[in-house]
């Protein structure tokens, strides 16, 4: 019988192992158990188990990065779970409860209390479906007023405003002329003027008023209510929270486990392989796929259900303009992850990435309503790219062209941190 | 008989495996390797000997590709790093890392054949977790295995790659017995059948038992370098005594006295290397006695590595 393993312990593969031969080499001890049933580089009969197959290298990586993901319960809780609560309480916060009310308090009792002439003015303002008065004792009135509880406060007018014109200081006054019950006072109406809901609330108020002393309206109009699906807040979020889910799980996802793996030493190990790092870093993107795609469905599903929320575009398109948003962000969490040897740093470093585009990118409320000359800023993030992107899909149902710019916004993010992120990595 | 080749590796053939010559690495201030140079043969247990901070994990990680030399020559299997292929040289090696600690979420039978999967060649996982027998673990989460199967499945991750060279970073550090005994199991059986291993060590008996040769080191440079056998004979005792004593008494009161080839002593502990127990021991005690000292403590053992390190250095491995 031929010598085998001591004659020869390195066979010819010394030199240049085959590219394709998965007949090992090595001078592995293998069958602890039988030493002679298995010898390794013999030319008999290999052992059976050794026709094992491995797979490609990169989606045995890409398996272990899903793995490790499902199998930690938290990252699901704040993948899946967060952003469908999210939208539980924002939904609620704005669900459709017909035509708000104004909320508005008259001032009983003090010295700018209305009293017993309150009267009429509270049937004139209780008349109307669109106001809810409240009376309250001058203190209870500031205080809801600041607490955002009324929007208005109407008091007895005792300053020498209304013949002066000359308004007390932080307040916005204004008069009506005396009612018969007021004797020759007139009525203040305090409110804030930048806050959208007292302007209104003291347009209707005025209305109200003005109306039931007699004013006539002079031009004949008519209202034509509209309210579909599609313009209402809720419609606004739910892509904006898509895509914040989008952001928040790539980066955080990424960015924990590179930098995990990077101070457990595994990173060090693994550049000891033959391993390709370009096959490592994008283990990480491609394991973004899978739970892409979970993700989108979790909330535009939850959207659905729960408050109607449609998608007019094409869904080939939604996913197209998902998965690049996903990569650009997979791109950028590898980028913040390239450096930092330890947890709390990469903490740091995704908040300060990910907080202006929380604020900026309009995921809660438009982008647009940031000064002009923030907006070619604000425009070049990806979030709001995708952002936008999903909006012309969800809510306008545009096709996939007229959002290419931003899906170009978002492969320019993604590629050119790939390509850094790969250069700049820090193995050890 | 295929096996009984085995035995004999070939360490013989006199091929080199790994060398590096006049190799220098800074730190900052701190010089890790301070010159050294080495050649491990083909199918032999190299060991680097030496207490912490000797430069043996700077020097490992050089010979594998991890850092980068700041001066000096380092070949691989004949190739130096970055001038050739360096990921075909990559595929014949395999690292275990002293302080890797592997995703705790994946399972052993996961983790091994991810590192296999990085490799052309190699072994079934299965195979493997056999041979450092972990099968009862197989589908264990990483998380939950002790120390020692920790550190067997970074070995089962090392072999399963089939490699030529294996590269060992203190293996056992902080292992029970136990489980010290079945890692050296192991790697003697990767060495049996002509595995080249470079690996380094802090405890004594570690490379005695399994190096063909070992090399030194302290401060960044190796001291001695020779078979674990040659070493201990280079003191040119085979025995040990170590004495506390109560009152002072000079060296070369010992040193003259029949059988005592050397003394070293710190602050009333004596170390004397003889060549007999028997014959040195009666001349001692009585030696003692005439210089009115007072006999506290008394060992005696067989030479060994340790003794060599505290001959050369006047420290102990330990607490260097």
């Amino acid at each position: 019988m031929p010598d085998v393993i001591g004659a020869k312990p390195r066979p010819s593969q010394e030199q240049a192992p085959p590219p394709t031969d998965p007949v090992e080499t090595g001078p592995l001890p293998s069958g602890a158990a039988d030493p002679e049933a298995s010898s390794p580089g013999a030319a008999t009969p290999l052992p059976e188990a050794s026709r094992y197959r491995p797979v490609n290298p990169l989606w045995e990586l890409t398996l272990a990065r899903i793995r490790e993901f499902v199998r930690e319960p938290e990252a699901v809780f704040w993948v899946f779970v967060f952003p469908v609560l999210l939208a539980i309480a924002l939904g609620i916060a704005f669900r459709d409860t017909g035509p708000q009310k104004v909320q508005v308090a008259v001032e009983a009792g003090g010295p700018r209390g209305l009293g017993s002439g309150s009267g009429r003015l509270m049937e004139w303002l209780e008349g109307r479906p669109d106001i809810e008065v409240l009376l309250l004792s001058p203190e209870e009135a500031a205080r809801a007023l600041r607490t955002g509880r009324v929007s208005l406060v109407l008091q007895r007018d005792q300053s020498e405003a209304l013949a002066t014109g000359n308004p007390e200081a932080g307040e916005t006054v204004s008069a009506l002329p005396a009612l018969p019950e007021l004797g020759s006072e007139g009525l203040v109406y305090r409110y804030d003027p930048t806050r959208p809901d007292s302007r209104v609330a003291r347009l209707v108020v005025d209305d109200a008023l003005q109306r039931g002393m007699g004013r006539e309206d002079v031009a004949r109009v008519r209202d034509e209510a509209v309210a579909q699906p599609g313009a209402r807040y809720i419609d606004f979020l739910i892509p904006g929270l898509v895509g914040l889910n989008l952001m928040g799980s790539g980066m955080w996802g990424l960015g924990f486990a590179v930098v995990q793996a990077r101070t457990r030493k595994l990173l060090k190990l693994l550049a000891a392989t033959p391993m390709r790092r370009t096959h490592f870093l994008l283990s990480f993107m491609l394991s973004r796929l899978i739970f892409l795609a979970l993700e989108v469905v979790a909330v535009i599903g939850f959207g659905w259900i729960a408050f109607g929320v449609s998608v007019h575009g094409s869904i080939l398109d939604l996913g197209v303009i998902s998965l690049v948003g996903s990569m650009s962000f997979a791109g950028l969490g590898l980028l913040v992850a390239a450096r930092p040897r330890t947890i709390e740093g990469v903490s740091g470093l995704m908040n300060l990435v990910m907080l202006p585009m929380w604020l900026l990118s309009g995921t809660f409320f438009a982008a647009g309503r940031f000064p002009e000359f923030w907006q070619p800023v604000i425009q070049a993030l990806p979030l709001t790219a995708l952002n936008d992107a999903l909006r012309a899909n969800i809510n306008e149902g545009l096709p996939l062209a007229s959002s290419l710019p931003d899906v170009l916004v978002m492969a320019a993010w993604g590629s050119v941190s790939f390509l850094l992120a790969l250069r700049w990595f820090r193995w050890q | 008989m295929p096996v009984t080749a085995s035995s004999q590796p070939a360490n013989s053939s006199g091929e080199v495996a790994l060398s590096c010559a006049s190799l220098v690495k800074r730190y900052g201030e701190v010089v890790a390797v301070a010159g050294i140079d080495l050649e491990v043969r083909m199918g032999e247990c190299f060991g680097l000997l030496g207490p912490n901070g000797a430069g043996k994990t700077t020097t490992v990680e050089i010979f594998e590709g991890l850092t980068i030399p700041d001066s000096g020559r380092v070949e691989v299997l004949g190739q130096g790093w970055g001038e050739g292929d360096d990921r075909s040289l990559r595929e014949r090696l395999a690292v275990q890392l002293q302080e890797t600690q592997f995703a705790e979420r994946l399972t052993v039978v996961e983790t091994i054949a991810m590192f296999r999967s990085l490799y052309r060649r190699g072994w079934d996982p299965d195979e493997v977790i056999r041979l450092v027998e972990l099968e009862e673990k197989r589908d264990a989460r990483v998380g939950k295995l002790s120390g020692g199967q920790k550190q067997r499945l970074a070995i089962a991750c090392a072999l399963v790659t089939a490699p030529e060279v294996l590269f060992l970073d203190e293996p056992t550090t902080g292992l029970d017995p136990q489980a010290k005994l079945k890692l050296w199991d192991l790697i003697e059986k990767f060495r049996s059948r002509g595995g080249t291993i470079l690996l380094t060590t802090h405890y004594m008996e570690e490379a005695a038992r399994l190096c063909d040769r070992v090399a030194i080191m302290d401060h960044g440079k190796v001291i001695a370098l020779d078979t674990p056998n040659a070493l201990v004979e280079s003191l040119g005792a085979d025995q040990i005594v170590e004495l506390s004593l109560e009152g002072f008494v000079g060296n070369e009161r010992f040193s003259r006295l029949p059988g005592v080839r050397g003394v070293r002593s710190r602050n009333g502990n004596y170390l004397l290397t003889v060549s007999s127990v028997a014959e040195a021991l009666p001349a001692l005690l009585a030696e003692v006695e005439i210089q009115g000292a007072r006999l506290v403590g008394m060992t005696t053992h067989t030479a060994t590595l340790e003794d060599v390190f505290v001959n050369l250095t006047g420290r102990k491995l330990r607490d260097a």
